[in-house]
């Protein structure tokens, strides 16, 4: 049991897609600048990930190796077109806003890259709970990154005003406009990446 | 005239990397050294060169809606654009196949220097994105796709290029322990980020 509880819990610091893994950066920088987006994106993630491994897991004595990239490839933009439907029909702006970044789930190398390593050689169960990790992993930085961009740059959560109006009108207070720009997100992550490194030394990169 | 802007402009202002962030995984796990990044940056040129016209075509004459109507007025209600996805990553996956056993034939010098990044390109977001992109901008024909393709390799190439080069200098110098590597990798590239954001707005 306590082995796929680790399964769980560790996509979500020690072994973080994003900043550990080096997985998905694409997509992370990208739809950030609104809470929102970030959170159907996320969403969409887990939704994806999740089914994936499960069926690349069913699958796996199946698949010969050398096709096995085109298979993976073809189950996840399966999963994609039903997601991205599905936000068509329900969630249309969003959908608007995160416009090709949906399709590039396909490509997200977070996917892939679990797919490769471990729902090719492990249970279904197994499987199931180490894509949902990571995804949940993933998602994690998604919403701190988008937390820190909407709050700093607009003043909003969720499209919602919290900065009082005072903050303005008595103090001079400005929304930092560049933390909508993408630099930012860049840089944002990256000091994201220095936080949780000096906090869990053993991230840290040799010389 | 056009052309020229069209392709300017992919590579300076709309900036793969800077600009949208795509193939940041390959970016950030090839560029420790300036040769490998620079092979993976040809591969990625010649593939979004290649793929970009021929999603063009496929978009054009199968997916968009009443592209079907060259098979008789019967199809012209059709619309398969829901299908675009599948169909790009199809087309692309097994281009970049294509391409490494053509390449292995005619040349194996090319082959031993962009061999192993080929497989890898199938996973770049950039080249999928590229499609993608070019499906969005409504391009009027197969060259100005081929050439907005052309451009953003480009783009890419020198975008891997330049933090290649940058992170060879910084291995001899003093980072913060916690920074090292990935972190401060992304803090430069954000940095060079703000750079590509003076090409904004210009004109051709």
């Amino acid at each position: 049991m306590s082995k796929n509880k680790v399964l769980l819990t560790d996509p979500l610091d020690d072994n973080n897609p994003i900043t550990v893994q080096v997985l998905g950066i694409c997509s992370a920088l990208a739809i950030t600048v609104q809470l929102k987006a970030a959170i159907v994106m996320s969403l969409s993630v887990v939704a994806v990930m999740g089914a994936s491994n499960v069926i690349v897991s069913i699958l796996r004595n199946l698949i010969p190796n050398r096709i096995r990239i085109i298979v993976q490839l073809t189950v996840i933009a399966s999963l994609v077109v039903l997601v991205d439907q599905i936000l068509k029909a329900y969630a249309y702006d969003v959908s608007k806003e995160l416009s090709i970044f949906i399709g590039l789930i396909i490509t997200n190398c977070i996917v892939m890259g679990r797919l490769e390593a471990f729902a090719l050689g492990n249970g279904v169960w197994r499987s199931f709970l180490d894509g949902v990790g990571n995804a949940f992993g993933y998602g994690g930085i998604l919403i701190l990154v988008a937390f820190f961009r909407e709050l700093l740059g607009s003043g909003n959560l969720l499209g919602v005003q919290v900065i009082p109006d005072f903050f303005y009108e008595q103090w001079g207070y400005e929304n930092n406009g560049m933390m909508l720009l993408s630099p930012m997100a860049l840089i944002t992550v990256g000091l994201i990446i220095w936080v949780q490194r000096s906090r869990n030394r053993k991230l840290i990169e040799k010389a | 005239m056009d052309y020229a802007n069209l392709f300017i402009k992919s590579i300076f202002i709309e900036n793969m990397v800077f600009a949208y962030f795509l193939g940041m995984c390959s970016y950030l796990a090839v560029s420790k050294t300036v040769k490998t990044s620079i092979g993976m940056g040809f591969a990625v040129v010649f593939v979004l060169t290649i793929t970009v016209p021929l999603n063009f075509l496929i978009d054009k004459y199968i997916l968009q809606p009443g592209a079907l109507i060259w098979l008789g007025p019967e199809y012209a209600e059709l619309d398969l654009s829901f299908l675009s996805f599948i169909m790009f990553i199809a087309v692309i996956a097994s281009m970049v196949q294509l391409v490494e056993m053509i390449v292995e034939k005619i040349s194996p010098a090319l082959y031993g220097a962009l061999g192993i990044f080929l497989p890898l390109i199938a996973v770049n977001c950039a080249i999928l994105g590229g499609s993608l992109f070019m499906q969005i901008k409504d391009f009027s024909g197969i060259l100005e796709s081929g050439i907005y393709g052309f451009g953003s390799g480009i783009g890419w190439l020198l975008a891997i290029l330049a933090i290649a080069a940058i992170r060879e200098k910084i291995a001899y110098s003093n980072v913060p322990a916690p920074l090292r590597g990935l972190g401060i990798t992304f803090i430069i590239t954000g940095l060079m980020a703000i750079g590509f954001m003076s090409f904004m707005g210009i004109k051709l």
